[in-house]
């Protein structure tokens, strides 16, 4: 690799942070804000979550509703495509493995699936990715109610991948038959963005 | 060998610097398979250390779009951080850097779009904004542009000899400054933060279709998106990029 000559980077950490952090990334205390346009802001008693197999309804919720089922807290590091690496973020929420059962499905219709949030946004997701514990729809985060420019009242929770796969604002979730890229993955961001293995853009492995 | 891919690093030659301000440099870079870029892309850059430790950041393309194998970014020197002070203090012609891009399809601008084009941008936020303005400049296009731009002090306005010159094509442009810590004597311009009101009196009108683009510090995007909104504009025409932390948990 080409030595950038008088770049020195800051210190090294060989401490807590190590082996938390993937490639390209850096660490931030903050919690930026990125969305490609105005934070959606839908009031609770206007809000559901539905999950659908293409065009048939399988399961909706009202906000009581989903507040009811199980709650699953989760403490994790998150990464976001612009560099940025935000360690031990804790949410609360229900798993998506409890919103299927919810809906009485035993297993998923399809391999993927579509989210689709308020404002218009979209992205996709192999249900490899969302199962066994991996993703959740959170709506607290440190104990408080998501803010609206965190994605709250609900926002997917896939901390795994790069984190504009866990899309604001969620609305619904529509099982799909193919892998079809969503709002990032059809404007140059990569179809699955595994921060491990750098797939930030269109072209990396 | 086949020419690289947006997504493929590449080297860049660092061929000229600009101070805008005393705290923002314009870097202007060779590339050489650079096959042209929209206004309001990204490029990513990587620097390596001598002991193979890498840092990667993000930054705005601040040169018009279509242009050759030359680019140019421009920096704000974050105190304390680590890619910001190397670009804006260490870096000499000469240097070489890693890059990748363009990146980027949404917060983008082509001049063949009719819809007025109504920029507002807050500090460095101006910088995929400018690649904008050139772009539309080079095209010889007509569209009614206006920026609204606000920075905290005269003395931090970015690339302000350049905007000041672009009034006087009369190709339909138009300008107005805000300053948000204390306007210099003879101060023309607006001397607040942007708000409802200043926004409905600079804004193109609803009515007109006008394409927004909005890009700045978390805090100002929300403010200026949320009160966009509030005064009619549709949502679906508002465009925004945000920079820096939400100040706020959750």
């Amino acid at each position: 690799m080409p030595v950038t000559r008088g770049f020195k980077g800051r210190q090294r950490d060989g401490g807590a942070e190590h082996g938390r952090v993937p490639p390209g990334q850096y660490v931030t205390c903050e919690f930026p804000v990125l969305s490609a346009g105005p934070t959606q802001r839908t009031p609770l008693e206007s809000w559901s979550l539905a999950l659908q197999d293409h065009g048939k309804l399988i399961g909706i919720w009202n906000w009581a509703q989903f507040q009811a089922l199980p709650q699953t807290e989760r403490t994790t590091d998150i990464h976001c495509v612009t560099k940025w690496t935000k360690l031990d973020t804790r949410w609360r929420g229900v798993a998506f493995d409890d919103i299927l059962k919810a809906a009485g499905l035993v297993s998923p219709p399809t391999l993927y699936l579509m989210a689709h949030c308020d404002g218009g946004y979209t992205t996709n997701l192999r249900l490899a990715d969302l199962l066994g514990g991996k993703a959740m729809i959170a709506t607290h985060f440190d104990d408080q109610p998501l803010a609206a420019t965190h994605g709250g009242p609900a926002r997917l929770l896939v901390p795994h991948l790069y984190f504009w796969k866990s899309a604001k604002w969620v609305r619904r979730l529509v099982f799909m038959e193919a892998d079809l890229p969503g709002f990032w993955e059809s404007l140059g961001y990569h179809i699955h963005g595994d921060p491990w293995r750098e797939q930030r853009y269109t072209g990396d492995k | 060998m086949t020419a690289p891919a947006a997504s493929d690093w590449q080297m860049a030659i660092a061929a000229a610097f600009l101070d805008e301000t005393a705290a923002v440099r314009s870097i202007e870079f060779d590339i050489v398979h650079w096959k042209g870029h929209l206004a309001g892309q990204h490029v990513d850059i990587r620097l390596t250390a001598a002991d193979g430790y890498q840092a990667q950041r993000s930054y705005s393309i601040a040169s018009p779009g279509r242009q050759g194998t030359r680019i140019e970014i421009t920096v704000e020197k974050i105190t304390g951080g680590e890619v910001s002070p190397f670009l804006t203090e260490e870096m000499a012609v000469g240097d070489t850097i890693e890059l990748r891009g363009p990146i980027g399809g949404y917060f983008t601008w082509q001049p063949e779009d009719p819809s007025p084009l109504m920029l507002i941008a807050g500090g460095s936020g101006v910088v995929p904004l400018m690649s904008m303005l050139r772009t539309r400049r080079i095209a010889c296009s007509r569209v009614p542009a206006r920026l609204l731009y606000s920075s905290r002090t005269a003395q931090d306005i970015i690339y302000r000899n350049e905007l000041d010159s672009l009034v006087a094509h009369l190709d339909g442009f138009s300008l107005v400054h805000t300053v948000t810590r204390g306007a210099p004597a003879n101060w023309w311009g607006e001397a607040r933060r942007v708000n409802r009101e200043m926004l409905a009196r600079h804004v193109f009108p609803a009515a007109q279709k006008p394409l927004i683009f909005t890009c700045g510090p978390t805090s100002f995007v929300e403010v200026v998106a949320d009160q966009l909104i509030s005064l009619g504009y549709d949502e679906k025409t508002i465009k925004t990029e945000r920079f820096g932390p939400s100040g706020e948990k959750g």
